[in-house]
C-alpha cells in the first residue's frame, strides 16, 4: 500500500490563491461519480442493497466492505490519490486492499484546498499538507462510529473493542464484524464532534510502502484519461490558434475544411477557429485545410533574443525591492572581493505527456465537463461564464491527468474554456465534444514558465565571509492580469522572487529586487514555480562565491545555514551519502551540490557528472536528501524525487521555448527536447526521519538539480555556465 | 476503404481512410483506448504497439500498412515476457501519471521477447524512443531488469 505526498504551505500558488479567495465560486454539492476507478466504482454502485455509510464528504463504506475515499485533489502522477487514501485508511484502520479512490465533484464548501482558502484545486505541492488533519479526523470519526455501532450491537463498552484491517472485534471475546456488517447501524449514529487521533507510533500504513491505488490500471491500459472518454455521439474538435500570441481572427474560409470527410462543422470562437469532426483524424485533416486570416495588430512580434536584450538593459537599473537587509550597496562597495554574474533562463513549456484535452456536453441548462482537472472551482466558474450558466449548473468530472506540472492549473482554464466555447458555438445541443490539443498546439500554446534574467553581485570580506548580496530578477509576472493579481504586493509578484527573496543564507547585507516586464507571451507556473529559476541562480552563484572565498562549497553553505536546522540537515545528509568529503572523483568528473526549500520541503542534491573531451555532459549519479516532515509514503517520496530530478535535468540541459519574430520556433519533442531514459542518472534518495506535519514532494525535488548540475560541470571542467539550457551556452 | 488485419489475435476489418494512422483506427474505430497519443510524429513512443511482434509507433503508421498483419496493443499483450514486465511494473511502482506507460510496457515487452537479458545499453537503445515526462526512468530500467530476472528463473 502506499501513497504519495504533495503538500506544503506557503508560496506561490497557495499564497496566491489564498489572496484571491474572494473570487470564489458558489459551492456545488452535486455528486457525479466518475473518475479514477470509474469502472469498478460503477460496477459497485450497481450492487449494494444497504445504503453505504457516508459519515463525511471524504468517505463511504459499503455493506460489501468496500471503502471508498473521495479525493478532492487531482491525480496527475504525484501520488495524491494514494496519499489521501492512506491518511483516511490509517485512522480508520481499514483493510488497504478494500480501499479505492473516487474523484470529488467541484464543491468549494466541502472540497476546498485549505491552503488555497475557498478554492478547490491542486498545486503548490499542497495536497498532503492541507489534507493531513482534515482526513485524519474524517477517518478517526468514522472509526469511532463503527466501534460504537459494534458496541451497541453486542451490548459491550466501546473500550472492549478494537479495529484491525477493516474488522471490529472484541479484545478478549471472539465476536467480530467487518465494516460492511456495521454499515447499517453506524449510519444511524450521530457524527461525533471529536475523535482521538492515533499516536504516530501506532501508524500501520503511514510511513510504509503502501502500493499506489492507481498503478495496476496504469499497467494494463485501463486507466481512464480524458483522451479515453467516449460518449455516445461524441465529436472531436481541433482548434486553429493564432500564429502569434495576441493575434485574433480577421476572417476564415472553412470551405475546404468542411469538405473533408468526417468534418461536421467549422466554428469561430474567441480563441480561434475550431473544426468539429467525427474523429481526430478528420478534425486534423479539416484543420489542415482551414484558411484563417489573422489580425496581428496587437500581437507580440519580438524575438526572444530581443526580449532578453531588453532584460539585460533593465538589469542595469535598480528595481522594486523584494527583500532588504542591512545595506547591500555599501557592503558591496567596501567588500575586499566582489564578484558578479548574470544568468539567463528561457521560456519553458510543461509538455505533459497527455496533450491537453477536455470533453464538454453542453445544453442550455447544464454543462458536464470531463478533464484531468486541476482547478475545479475555477474551471467551473470560467465554464459557467462562457456557457452563460450559473456555476452550480457546471459539473466537473475529474479524471486522471496525464501529467500537468502546473499546466492544467491556469486561471483562465484555457483548455476547458475553449472546449466550452466550441460546444456553445456548435449549438449547445447536448452533443459531447472533445477538444483535443495536438502536441504542436501544446508546445506553441503559451502559458510558459517565464523567461528570466538574474543579475547577482556578492561581496566577500578578506576572511572570506559573505558580507553583501544583491540579486536582481527581470521577467514577467505570472499572476499579473489574472484574477489573482491581488497576490502582488507593492509591485512584487511573489512567484517571481520566491527562493531568492526567501534566501536562507545568513548574509548581513542583502537586497533582492524585481523588474517586472510586459511581454505578450502568456506565462504560468511550471513545476516548483519561482524556485525553478531562483534556486538555480542562487545556488550556482553561492557556489561561485564559495570558490572565490577559497572554501569548500558544501562547508561554505553549511556555515551560512547555522540557523536553519532542516536545510542544513538535508545538506549534510546529501553530502555524507554522496561521499562529498571522502571519495574524490576521477579526472573528467565533478560533483556539484545545491540545496533548497520549496513549499516548506527541504531538498539537497549532489550531482556527479562526466564531461568528455568534446564537452558532452553525462550525469552519472544524483544523491538526494529530502525532509518533507512525516513521510506518508516513502516510496512515493522517492519516486517524486527521482522524477523531479529527471524533469529538472531535461530543462537544464535542453529545455527552451524561443520566439522568432513572435512565432514559437519549437513545435514537438524534436525541437523541444526533454530527458530520455539514456540520459537519466542513477538516483539515490534519502528521507530525513521526521515527526513534523507532512509537506509536499511533487515539486521541490526539481529545484536544486539545475544548479547541482551546473556546479558539477564547473567542478569537472573549471567552466561556469550562465545561459541555459546548457545546450545553448 | 476497408483494411483487414489481426488485432490482438482477432481478425478485424475497419472501413476507414487508409491513410488514417493506426493509432486512431485502434482507439476510435476498434475501441481500444489503451494506446495513447503523445506527439503524432513518432517522437515520444506513447502510441507504441507491436506489428508482427516488433515495437512500432502507431501514430505515423497508416492503417493500410497493417493489412494482413498482426497488431498487438497493450490490451492484447499476453506473452510470458509481457506478464513479467507488467508484474515488475507493479512491483516497482513504476507509473506516475501513467499516460506513457502503455507505450513503455509494449516497448519493454518487445525488447525482452527478443533479448531475454538486456544490458543497460540494450535498454537505452530499445527504450530511448519512449518519453516519460514524469521521468520514471530509474524504475523503468529497474523493472526491465527485474522482469528479465523473473524470466530467467
Amino acid at each position: 500500500m502506499s501513497h504519495p505526498t504533495t503538500a506544503s504551505s506557503r508560496s506561490s500558488r497557495r499564497r496566491f490563491l489564498k489572496g484571491a479567495g474572494q473570487v470564489t465560486l458558489a459551492a456545488l454539492t452535486i455528486g457525479f461519480e466518475w473518475g479514477a476507478s470509474s469502472r469498478r466504482a460503477r460496477a459497485l454502485s450497481a450492487g449494494p442493497k444497504t445504503a453505504p455509510f457516508a459519515p463525511n464528504a471524504f468517505l463511504r463504506i459499503g455493506a460489501d466492505d468496500s471503502v471508498t475515499v473521495i479525493a478532492k485533489h487531482v491525480e496527475m502522477g504525484q501520488g495524491a490519490y494514494t496519499g489521501i487514501a492512506t491518511i483516511v485508511a490509517e485512522e480508520l484502520d481499514a483493510d488497504w486492499s478494500r480501499v479505492r479512490v473516487e474523484s470529488a465533484p467541484a464543491d468549494a464548501k466541502r472540497y476546498a484546498n485549505l491552503a488555497f482558502g475557498t478554492i478547490q484545486g491542486t498545486g503548490g505541492s499542497s495536497a498532503m499538507a492541507n489534507s493531513w488533519m482534515q482526513l485524519r479526523e474524517a477517518g478517526a470519526k468514522a472509526r469511532a462510529m463503527l466501534l460504537s455501532a459494534a458496541a451497541q450491537q453486542w451490548g459491550v463498552p466501546v473500550d472492549h473493542l478494537m479495529v484491525e484491517q477493516g474488522v471490529v472485534h472484541e479484545r478478549t471475546g471472539h465476536r467480530k464484524a467487518t465494516f460492511g456488517a456495521l454499515v447499517a447501524r453506524a449510519s444511524t449514529l450521530p457524527v461525533p464532534a471529536t475523535a482521538a487521533l492515533k499516536d504516530p507510533k501506532d501508524f500501520k500504513l503511514i510511513g510504509q510502502r503502501a502500493p499506489r491505488v492507481d498503478v495496476p490500471a496504469k499497467c494494463d491500459g485501463t486507466a481512464q484519461f480524458t483522451l479515453d472518454v467516449r460518449e455516445p455521439g461524441m465529436l472531436v474538435a481541433l482548434l486553429e490558434r493564432p500564429p502569434r500570441f495576441g493575434a485574433t481572427v480577421l476572417s476564415f474560409d472553412g470551405a475546404a475544411a468542411t469538405a473533408v470527410p468526417g468534418v461536421v462543422k467549422v466554428v469561430q470562437v474567441p480563441y480561434g477557429v475550431a473544426v468539429i469532426a467525427q474523429g481526430f483524424w478528420s478534425a486534423k485533416n479539416g484543420r489542415d485545410a482551414l484558411k484563417v486570416q489573422w489580425d496581428e495588430t496587437h500581437a507580440e512580434k519580438r524575438s526572444s533574443a530581443e526580449i532578453m536584450s531588453e532584460y539585460r538593459r533593465l538589469a542595469e537599473q535598480p528595481a522594486l525591492s523584494a527583500r532588504k537587509e542591512g545595506d547591500a550597496q555599501r557592503a558591496l562597495g567596501t567588500a575586499a572581493h566582489r564578484l558578479s554574474a548574470t544568468f539567463e533562463f528561457p521560456y519553458l513549456a510543461h509538455a505533459p505527456m497527455e496533450p491537453l484535452d477536455a470533453v464538454v456536453r453542453l445544453t442550455p441548462e447544464r454543462c458536464d465537463i470531463w478533464a484531468g482537472d486541476q482547478f475545479q472551482t475555477i474551471d467551473q466558474a470560467n465554464a459557467a461564464r462562457i456557457a452563460g450558466l450559473a456555476p452550480e449548473q457546471v459539473y466537473i468530472n475529474t479524471l486522471y491527468a496525464g501529467g500537468s506540472f502546473g499546466r492544467r492549473a491556469n486561471p483562465g482554464s484555457d483548455y476547458i474554456s475553449q472546449a466550452v466555447a466550441i460546444a456553445k458555438a456548435h449549438g449547445a445541443d447536448g452533443t459531447p465534444i472533445k477538444l483535443q490539443w495536438t502536441r504542436e498546439d501544446d508546445v506553441r500554446g503559451g502559458l510558459y514558465r517565464p523567461m528570466y534574467l538574474h543579475s547577482l553581485e556578492a561581496g566577500l570580506s578578506s576572511a572570506g565571509e559573505l558580507v553583501g548580496w544583491r540579486h536582481r530578477i527581470v521577467g514577467q509576472s505570472i499572476v499579473a492580469n489574472t484574477p489573482f493579481q491581488s497576490m502582488i504586493k507593492e509591485g512584487v509578484d511573489p512567484t517571481s522572487v520566491e527562493g531568492a527573496a526567501t534566501i536562507a543564507y545568513a548574509i548581513p547585507n542583502l537586497s533582492v529586487e524585481l523588474a517586472t516586464t510586459q511581454v505578450g507571451v502568456p506565462t504560468l507556473w511550471w513545476r516548483v514555480v519561482g524556485s525553478s529559476h531562483t534556486t538555480f541562480a542562487v545556488e550556482a552563484f553561492i557556489d561561485e562565491a564559495a570558490h572565490a572565498a577559497g572554501q569548500d562549497p558544501y562547508q561554505f553553505r553549511r556555515k551560512l545555514l547555522a540557523n536553519h536546522v532542516r536545510l542544513r540537515g538535508v545538506l549534510d545528509l546529501a553530502a555524507q551519502k554522496a561521499g562529498w568529503s571522502s571519495k574524490p572523483l576521477s579526472s573528467g568528473r565533478g560533483r556539484g551540490i545545491a540545496v533548497a526549500e520549496a513549499f516548506n520541503t527541504f531538498v539537497a542534491q549532489v550531482a556527479e557528472v562526466r564531461v568528455d573531451q568534446a564537452g558532452t555532459v553525462t550525469v552519472e549519479r544524483v544523491v538526494c536528501a529530502v525532509d518533507c516532515g512525516t513521510p506518508i509514503n516513502p516510496d512515493i517520496i522517492k519516486a517524486q524525487m527521482e522524477g523531479g530530478i529527471g524533469f529538472g535535468l531535461g530543462a537544464a540541459l535542453y529545455g527552451a521555448i524561443t520566439l522568432k519574430d513572435g512565432r514559437v520556433e519549437q513545435s514537438n519533442f524534436n525541437g523541444y527536447r526533454v530527458l530520455r531514459i539514456n540520459e537519466m542518472p542513477a538516483v539515490e534518495v534519502h528521507i530525513v526521519p521526521s515527526s513534523e506535519a507532512p509537506t509536499g514532494v511533487g515539486e521541490p525535488g526539481v529545484a536544486p538539480i539545475g544548479p547541482a548540475l551546473a556546479n558539477a560541470i564547473f567542478a569537472a571542467t573549471g567552466q561556469r555556465h550562465y545561459v541555459f539550457p546548457l545546450t545553448k551556452s | 476503404m476497408a483494411t483487414t488485419f489481426t488485432l490482438n489475435g482477432e481478425s478485424r476489418t475497419l472501413d476507414a481512410d487508409p491513410q488514417m494512422p493506426l493509432l486512431w483506427a485502434v482507439r476510435e474505430l476498434a475501441g481500444l483506448p489503451g494506446t495513447k497519443y503523445g506527439c503524432g510524429m513518432a517522437l515520444c513512443g506513447a502510441c507504441t504497439v507491436q506489428v508482427d511482434g516488433a515495437a512500432t509507433r502507431s501514430c505515423v503508421l497508416p492503417l493500410s500498412a497493417v493489412a494482413g498483419r498482426q497488431v498487438t496493443t497493450i490490451e492484447g499483450l499476453k506473452s510470458r515476457e509481457a506478464k513479467a514486465v507488467q508484474a515488475a511494473w507493479i512491483d516497482l511502482q513504476v507509473p506516475q501519471c501513467g499516460y506513457c506507460q502503455s507505450g513503455q510496457i509494449v516497448s519493454a515487452t518487445s525488447l525482452l521477447e527478443k533479448n531475454p537479458a538486456p544490458t543497460d545499453a540494450d535498454i537505452n537503445s530499445a527504450m530511448s524512443g519512449n518519453i516519460c515526462r514524469c521521468a520514471a526512468y530509474v524504475r523503468i530500467r529497474a523493472a526491465i531488469h527485474a522482469a528479465a530476472h523473473t524470466l530467467k528463473a
